[in-house]
């Protein structure tokens, strides 16, 4: 082969130009392959990262322990709850542990001043703060002596301070809790919603004896959150906390367990196995869509060649070898799909855009995946483009020539 | 030493009632630097004994040896690379390349010699000078008449100085005062260069030009004439 690449190039274009219309319309086919994949990609790792986000903002290296099984609700009833002498033993022979944090939930309605709001209240201890990654915004967090004696305190969320004080200070100020009264303290600083479009602000956090006597008249908890000083210590916790609260429940080493133990790494796993089994399928479905884009690329230029038979002939009459021949068909090809590559990411990247704002994950793309696309989609126009060139190069020059 | 030698060359077409023999058994022997002439009736094979000495089309049976190399042993890629160090075609039809104007067709062979752009562009202006076509450069064959078109193809034969140069009837539409300055041409460069020539024609006038003349009859070599003139 004598010609340059260059060469093959301007050949290319040039034919490619002079038919434009097929190749608009055959680059198509690979551009909604193209774009399909990265448009996938992008929105794929979007959500996965919106995820992470929201497994941070959980709090990192979470642990929790539920009562129960989970399950149905029998499940919770017939389960005992944990006692605090049970969160003390636990705060005491469990290794690594950065926090503890028993938590007691119950909706109630807030009032103040003639506002009404629904919500949440957190019953926990000081821990929680830390253990479920949160700061405050202003006024300051529940204290031991607090959270120990019950104090009628309370720290809001983002959402109600909104919805009850609007431009007011709430710090001082008393509110109506359910049928209980308490003081704010402080104000949680804003998470915003999480993936699930769940908002995240909407609570109230007061100490946990205060929620158990005043708003559900029970001692104990269903559930407890720990969070672990190091990721590495994760599967120490984990097994510890299994034979520490076995030995608290009385339950033999053989016989099922009335408890539940989870640890955000399970639950990461879990969310995240389900947007790479997603991305998976849908990425089937776009290699298929780019498959059959190649074919047509095959099909238009098995046609190119036979229209172009006679100008074969004189290119091999005048002295090009097979491998100029050869080299012609594949550049076009591949020239051709390439543009439909190019084409196909910014299709792509506009969709990840629209399908990111729609779908409220961070628009992220993954300039691997761009460069990638286009390669590959040359790639593939030399992989689909090879048998008609095959059939181009050995062409016998003389019939060639005859071809109208 | 000739430069071709034709031991009982012949092609076959079609098969059963349909097989024609248009070349029936040829022995021709074309030395370096003649310029050899053929005539014969419409039918009776030059064209055909043309394309085989190219290595476009291949004998049925039968030896064909193009210095001392044999030509009927080599595989395709060995004859496109044979054609493209030593021969230059003018076709009886043309064969210009409709989308590409006249000195883009005069620069095709140099494409595939991998001469550089610039080059290429001078030696094919300087070739479509030399058969007076200065003027039409830039004109797409369409745009052309006959003669002018078969002036190009005659450029494109000659821009990459063949040692073969096999002319299927490069006068044949030419009016009697061009067909001269072609032939004067073809001549010039057999004379100057060396250039070996095989040129078919129908005019007497024009084979009269040649070392010597070849009467093809049938598929085959009726009589062989010298015209006086020597290499
Ligand atoms: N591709 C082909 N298929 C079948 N027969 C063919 C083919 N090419 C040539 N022939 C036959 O071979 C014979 C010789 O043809 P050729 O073209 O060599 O003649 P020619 O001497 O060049 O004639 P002309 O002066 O008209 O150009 C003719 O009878 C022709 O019909
Ligand atoms: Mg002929």
């Amino acid at each position: 082969m004598i010609t340059t690449l260059g060469e093959a190039l301007r050949m290319a274009l040039a034919q490619l130009r002079r038919n434009w219309s097929r190749t608009l319309l055959t680059s198509l086919g690979i551009a909604v392959g193209v774009g399909a994949l990265v448009a996938i990609v992008g929105i794929g790792q979007g959500a996965s990262r919106s995820i992470e986000q929201d497994l941070a903002s959980m709090g990192s290296n979470l642990v929790s322990v539920e009562a129960g099984t989970g399950g149905g609700p029998q499940a919770h009833v017939s389960a005992p709850p944990f006692q605090d002498r049970d969160i003390e033993s636990i705060r005491r022979q469990v290794p690594h542990l950065s926090g503890v944090a028993p938590m007691a939930s119950s909706s109630v309605t807030t009032h103040y001043a003639g506002l009404t709001w629904s919500t949440s209240v957190t019953g926990s201890s000081p821990d929680w703060l830390g253990v479920a990654g949160w700061t405050l915004a202003s006024g300051r967090a529940l204290e031991d002596g607090e959270a120990r004696s019950g104090a009628a305190v309370c720290v809001l969320g983002e959402t109600v301070r909104e919805n009850l004080f609007g431009d007011l200070d709430p710090l001082g100020a008393r509110i109506r809790l359910g049928d209980a009264d308490c003081t704010v303290i402080g104000v949680l600083a804003a998470k915003g919603e999480n993936t699930m479009g769940m908002d995240q602000d909407d609570l109230v956090w007061a100490p946990v004896r205060f929620v158990q006597r005043r708003l559900l008249g029970t001692t104990g908890v269903d559930r407890i959150l720990l969070s672990v000083d190091d990721a590495a210590n994760t599967d120490e916790v984990l097994l510890s906390l299994d034979a520490v609260i076995r030995e608290l429940r009385h339950v033999r080493s053989d016989a099922t367990v009335d408890f539940q133990i989870r640890d955000t790494r399970e639950m990461a796993e879990h969310v995240g196995g389900i947007t790479t089994v997603l991305t998976g399928l849908l990425g089937a479905v776009a290699a298929v869509s780019l498959f059959v884009g190649g074919i047509g690329i095959m099909n238009v230029m098995l046609v190119s060649v036979g229209e172009r038979t006679h100008e074969i002939g004189i290119r091999m009459a005048v002295g090009a070898l097979q491998g100029d021949v050869m080299a012609q068909f594949l550049v076009e090809s591949a020239t051709l799909s390439a543009l439909g590559g190019l084409a196909g990411v910014a299709l792509g990247v506009a969709v990840t855009a629209v399908g990111a704002t729609v779908l409220e994950v961070p628009f992220v793309v993954v300039p691997a995946a761009v460069i990638g696309a286009v390669v590959v989609s040359a790639g593939l126009g030399v992989m689909f483009g090879w048998m008609p060139a095959r059939r181009a190069a050995r062409l016998e020059p003389i019939d060639a020539l005859r071809a109208p | 030493m000739s430069l071709i030698a034709f031991r009982g060359i012949t092609r076959v077409y079609g098969q059963g009632d349909a097989r024609v023999s248009a070349l029936a058994g040829i022995d021709l022997d074309v030395a370096s630097g003649e310029f050899v002439a053929f005539m014969g009736p419409s039918g009776s094979g030059k064209s055909t004994a043309l394309n085989v000495m190219g290595c476009l089309d291949r004998p049925t049976a039968g030896s064909y040896t193009f210095r001392s190399l044999e030509v009927t042993d080599l595989v395709d890629q060995e004859r496109a690379r044979l054609r493209r160090a030593w021969i230059g075609f003018v076709f009886q039809g043309f064969h210009l390349l409709p989308r590409s104007t006249a000195v883009e067709n005069v620069e095709l062979p140099l494409v595939y010699r991998g001469i550089s752009a610039a080059r290429r562009r001078e030696l094919a202006e300087h070739m479509l000078d030399e058969v007076g076509l200065a003027d039409r450069r830039h004109h797409l064959p369409s745009a052309l008449s006959g003669g002018q078109q078969q002036r190009v193809a005659i450029a494109r034969a000659l821009v990459t100085e063949p040692q073969l140069l096999l002319a299927d009837e490069p006068t044949g539409n030419l009016d009697t005062a061009r067909s001269e300055e072609i032939i004067a041409l073809l001549a010039r460069v057999n004379r100057e260069h060396g250039q070996t020539i095989v040129m078919v024609t129908h005019e007497p006038d024009m084979a009269e030009h040649a070392h010597r003349i070849v009467h093809f009859r049938d598929g085959r070599i009726e009589s062989e004439q010298r015209t006086g003139r020597t290499p």
